[in-house]
């Protein structure tokens, strides 16, 4: 049993004492500072009047940054459902694997996820640049058709115009695919792990092909765990800053871009506070409405 | 038990499609990342046929006193970062094994706050914090003056380290607690003897996954750093901008390389759930 923390004080205080100090100066206060200030207005250059206004938030919701939230939310949902779509398989081939090939299918996954996020974008800029190994590929593709289409005395169809796949909404949400997949498939490996492979042996036994055994005893099983890997996987794609900061055209910036801008060169604290709470809100709402649903979830069945 | 001796339905992995799947998505995963090695070896600049093998871009590299500068204060932060995480990690995780107390519940889940909070959030109030709260005074000799940085990186570490060390009490035993008491050891004592022995495996994966975080971190460091005070992954970004060059593949490989033996410790040391520990602790 836990001890109550008037039996050993001295204990208490010390074990907790420092983490919880930490915790406040370095981390709390911070946060609450933001808060105060997106309650406020610049006051010349540096000095910043905490006033009450809800102005910043009021601006916030204008139809200018509204949009950006709600870009901010369909590109994190669209990442999200196509890491779904990606990922359910492979967590469905770890889940069967044997203890061997399990362990090299986790590292699979695993290790892209460890290595640093610069330099996995750098990678995709890399690939995906004019001149990069995709319109390499493809140039290749394309003079060859042309031999052929030649060879058989068709029109020459002209030189390969390599494809603009960088700096735009594409790019962004296939970078936010790479970098988030692990994000998805761990959770969803976990849920499935956790079945009873039995039922799904009845299922098949019982007639259902893999399709249907799939939709109607794996999915419904494992809805908590899908629910946990898709918030996993939406709250850091919804906050994301370095892939639409690098890989994004003018028109693909995230909520994020623009918080950062106000911090820095618009140098609008005031109103940066104010979006950077309403993305934490946001957070914080998705979060409550998975701690919902999973709660819901046995009742389901 | 069954899997093995079970005949083909489930044993999904057998399937051609499943195979197919597999290999797109380690494709998709690994090729632009093995490109990147690769080409880092390329001699060209323009880094896309492959001319030739070559050490120059890494020679290169490593006499580029700015990236050297930038790699090592990399590896300070999460050194530094990573002693004091483990620390705060472990005693927190203690405290709340050990004790019921009023506000626990509170605590619980403030210390969860920096594990979901997006990195931009912490970012911006890292930023405000350090510039108007506590200025971080300027000119101090290094590592002193990368402190802003390493208490950043220590707020957001810690707490993963105390998910990952109170999984592992769970598994504690308290009736040794207990005896240890019985046999007359003080609280100092039981808990170096007994309980701190029950945790190292749990403080070694926290330690490594503190360091990867740190080490991995651009948001945060990006609103903490001052103009001398570059990071590796800050100064990789800056080169980004600029151009893709081959000595920033010869930069990364470097990092890749420190990245996958970090993991690969990882592993040895304590099984896949440290590679997954600070995921599995994310969400819930």
């Amino acid at each position: 049993m836990e001890q109550s923390w008037k039996q050993a004080k001295a204990v208490f205080a010390g074990a907790l004492g420092p983490p919880l100090f930490w915790l406040v100066l370095f981390f709390l206060v911070p946060l609450a500072i933001v808060w105060a200030y997106s309650f406020g207005h610049n006051n010349g250059l540096v000095d910043i009047a905490i006033t009450g206004t809800f102005k910043n938030y009021a601006r916030a919701i204008e139809p200018l940054y509204l949009k950006i939230f709600v870009k901010s939310a369909w590109v994190a949902a669209i990442t999200t459902g196509l890491c779904l779509v990606i990922g359910f398989p492979v967590a469905l081939a770890i889940t069967f694997a044997s203890e061997k090939a399990k362990t090299w299918l986790l590292l699979l996954i695993m290790l892209p996820f460890w290595t640093n996020l610069l330099i996995r974008t750098y990678a995709l800029i890399a690939v995906l640049r004019t001149e990069g190994y995709v319109n390499m590929g493809l140039e290749w593709i394309w003079k060859g058709g042309g031999l052929v289409g030649a060879l058989l005395g068709l029109q020459p169809i002209g030189d390969y115009r390599p494809l603009e796949l960088l700096h735009n909404n594409f790019a962004v949400v296939l970078g936010l695919v790479y970098v988030h997949l692990p994000f998805m498939v761990l959770p969803l490996y976990s849920a499935l792990d956790r079945l009873d492979k039995s039922l799904l042996e009845a299922s098949l036994d019982l007639g259902a092909g893999h399709i249907r055994t799939l939709f109607k005893v794996v999915v419904p099983l494992a809805l908590p765990g899908i629910a946990s890997g898709v918030l996993i996987t939406f709250i850091p794609a919804l906050g994301a800053y370095l892939t639409p900061d690098l890989l994004g055209g003018p028109d693909s910036q995230m909520i994020a871009n623009v918080i950062e801008r106000q911090f820095k060169r618009a140098n609008d604290w005031p109103f940066g506070a104010a979006l950077s709470f309403l993305l934490m809100y946001l957070t914080f709402i998705a979060i409550a409405v998975q701690a919902v649903l999973s709660r819901k979830a046995p009742e389901a069945k | 038990m069954a899997k093995r001796s079970a005949p083909g339905p489930l044993e999904y992995l057998r399937r051609w499609q499943m195979q197919a799947w597999l290999a797109a998505v380690a494709i998709f995963l690994y090729a632009p990342l093995i490109a990147l090695m690769a080409f880092s070896f390329n001699d060209s600049r323009r880094n896309i046929v492959w001319k030739g093998f070559t050490l120059k871009y890494y020679d290169k590299a490593f006499h580029d006193t700015s990236l050297i500068e930038a790699f090592s204060n990399s590896l300070t932060i999460a050194a530094i970062s990573t002693v004091i995480s483990v620390a705060l990690g472990a005693m927190v995780a203690l405290a709340l094994w050990r004790f019921r107390f009023p506000g626990k519940t509170v605590l619980d889940g403030a210390l969860a706050l920096p594990i979901v909070v997006p990195e931009i959030c912490m970012g911006v109030a890292m930023l405000v914090f350090f510039a108007r709260v506590m200025p971080w005074p300027q000119g101090m000799v290094w590592p002193l003056n990368l402190g802003a940085i390493i208490i950043s990186h220590v707020s957001f570490s810690f707490p993963f380290v105390a998910v990952v060390v109170r999984a592992r009490m769970t598994s504690f035993n308290r009736e040794m607690e207990e005896a240890a008491r019985d046999l007359g050891a003080g609280e100092w004592r039981t808990i170096m003897d007994v309980i701190l022995p029950h945790m190292a495996p749990s403080l070694v994966a926290g330690a490594l996954l503190a360091f990867t975080l740190s080490l991995d971190d651009f948001v945060i460091t990006f609103f903490t750093a001052g103009p001398d005070t570059v990071t590796f992954p800050v100064k990789v970004y800056s080169m980004v901008r600029f151009s893709v060059t081959p000595e920033v593949n010869a930069a990364s490989t470097i990092l890749i390389v420190l990245t996958v033996i970090l993991t690969a410790a990882a592993l040895k040391l304590q099984g896949n759930t440290a590679a997954t520990a600070g995921h599995g602790g994310d969400g819930k």
